[in-house]
């Protein structure tokens, strides 16, 4: 990945940074610019998000692609953040840890390099609440 | 619109060819499928090519011009176009020749898929298919395809009452049909130890539930139904041609244990064709992973959700069953060579009705359908074919 197409990201990496609808007040994450529900009736705006949220579904990765062959076993899942929008993010927790319904918190934390030199990616993976 | 029958269908072996380039794939399964139809390559007005991502796999992008001249047609300068959506490229090709004929702007079209997957190393294999999902909010944080499907593997059995042993059962009986076609990249028939002893790869889908790496291409032949006759006796009518799309991201969906895009576009498709899943005698659907079996079968409407694990246990998708699933041996068994999976999947059909399916023929097949998916449902071809 070039610098210029991570860089433009670290707001939603690093800070959750994402849109609201201020028209019907529907939050979007990953931010959107236009809102398929309003669409050109809608005014989009940043918003930040607590990233607390829900784990609705998870697998354990044991098999991955070159950037992740490293870390395997890892716990990924999709989380329901509470204002609504659903992520895919990885679980900093044991693979027998997850649950279906379990809290879960944000956590700063590396998610991958470009070899051993290269652009170090950080972003947002998240840890039991409780 | 005109209606459209395949005259012709070739087909590559499945497999890891490494003594076939990506261009040779295509010629071998182009002149097949000619041969089939009997027509000679300077009265071809279309071509039409499936391809997920010769660019990463073997670095080549512009497939249609060196398809086309590979195919010996440089001098007569056809229109050749690429078509990509993912998984779904062959399903694609296949629907873009069609309305090309549909229309009256060509007429006699060769609609093809392929794919060189094995020319990279597995994990640049999974990176490229990782492509297939959003690569900045799936792929970025660790997301594999089998991830993914992992994912809807979780939720579906979390809320329906589906076992291992049923969702092993769909690689046990695709492994079946496999070892019944002669293309089929296994040709071995498995048991559900197989499967259940195999290395998990993303809980709970193991080695076995996952469709392979695979090289391979297939062609069709399409032409106006009116003019079918001049070319074969065994023309296969296009039903319906029906596709639709979805979010790109699993976690959009409306529901993760549902392809909402499968239920649209297969709604589409039996509207077309006037016909509804009891008239369907065999159906070819995206089995990349055992539970898109099960989700296709339900979502596509030949049961209620919730059942397919069930039904597949009791043998009703099986070859003798009352709805032949994967005749073909499907993804899993037979392979999945991207591009080329779509057309391969008329191509069964095809040879089915026809009742030219040998050790793996559905006895008086008249209506098959199938089911071609891009990445995990955000895009799906859904085609009708009978004769």
């Amino acid at each position: 990945m070039s610098v210029a197409r991570f860089w433009r990201k670290i707001p939603q990496r690093y800070n959750l940074i994402g849109t609201t609808c201020t028209t019907c007040g529907r939050y979007f994450f990953p931010p959107r610019s236009f809102c398929p529900d309003c669409r050109r009736a809608g005014n989009v705006v940043d918003y930040k998000f607590s990233g607390k949220g829900t784990v609705i579904t998870h697998t354990v990765i044991r098999t991955a692609s070159e950037q992740f062959e490293q870390m395997t076993p890892y716990v990924l899942a999709i989380v329901k953040l509470d204002e609504g929008p659903r992520i895919t993010a990885q679980l900093v927790c044991a693979p027998d840890e997850v649950r279906i319904g379990m809290r879960v918190r944000p956590v700063f934390r590396k998610i991958a390099a470009d070899g051993d030199s290269g652009v170090i990616y950080y972003g947002t993976k998240y840890a039991p609440a409780e | 619109m005109r209606d459209v029958a395949v005259i012709g269908a070739g087909c590559t072996t499945f497999g890891e060819k490494w003594n076939t380039s990506f261009r040779n794939l295509f010629v071998e399964a182009g002149i097949l499928a000619l041969e089939d139809a009997g027509v000679a390559g300077e009265q071809i007005d279309g071509l039409y090519v499936g391809n997920m991502s010769a660019g990463r796999f073997v670095e080549q992008e512009h497939i249609g011009a060196l398809i086309a001249d590979y195919a010996g047609l440089a001098s007569h300068h056809i229109p050749a176009t690429r078509v990509e959506a993912a998984c779904a490229s062959g399903g694609l090709s296949f629907r873009q020749a069609v309305i090309a004929v549909a229309s009256g702007m060509e007429d006699i079209v060769v609609a093809a898929g392929v794919e060189k997957m094995t020319d990279v190393a597995s994990g640049a294999s999974v990176d490229t298919l990782a492509g297939a999902a959003d690569r900045e909010w799936e792929g970025f944080v660790g997301a594999t395809f089998p991830g993914l499907y992992a994912m809807i593997a979780t939720d579906y059995m979390n809320r329906y009452p589906l076992t291992r042993e049923q969702l092993a059962q769909v690689a046990v009986k695709n492994h079946f049909n496999g070892a019944r076609n002669p293309i089929a990249q296994f040709q071995q028939e498995i048991t559900l130890d197989t499967v259940l002893r195999s290395s998990l790869v993303a809980d709970p889908l193991r080695l076995f539930d996952c469709s392979p790496i695979t090289d391979g291409a297939a062609a069709v032949v399409l032409a106006p139904l009116d003019r079918a006759r001049e070319f074969t006796d065994t023309p296969v009518k296009v039903l319906a041609s029906a596709q639709a799309s979805d979010t790109i991201t699993l976690h959009d969906r409306r529901d993760i244990s549902t392809l909402d895009a499968t239920v649209a576009a297969g709604r589409r498709a039996f509207g077309l064709a006037g016909l509804s899943t009891a008239d369907i005698d065999l159906v070819e659907v995206h089995d990349c992973f055992t539970i898109a079996e099960i989700c296709a079968i339900e979502d596509l409407g030949f049961c209620r959700k919730g059942e397919a694990g069930r039904l597949t246990a009791e043998g009703v998708t099986a070859l003798n069953g009352d709805i032949p699933v994967n005749t073909s041996g499907g993804l899993k068994a037979c392979g999945h060579p991207v591009g080329a999976t779509g057309i391969k999947q008329v191509f069964e059909v095809v040879q089915q009705l026809r009742g030219e399916a040998g050790r793996r023929q559905i006895d008086g097949a008249a209506i098959g359908m199938t089911h071609n998916v891009g990445g995990t449902g955000a895009t799906v071809a859904v085609h009708i074919l009978g004769v």
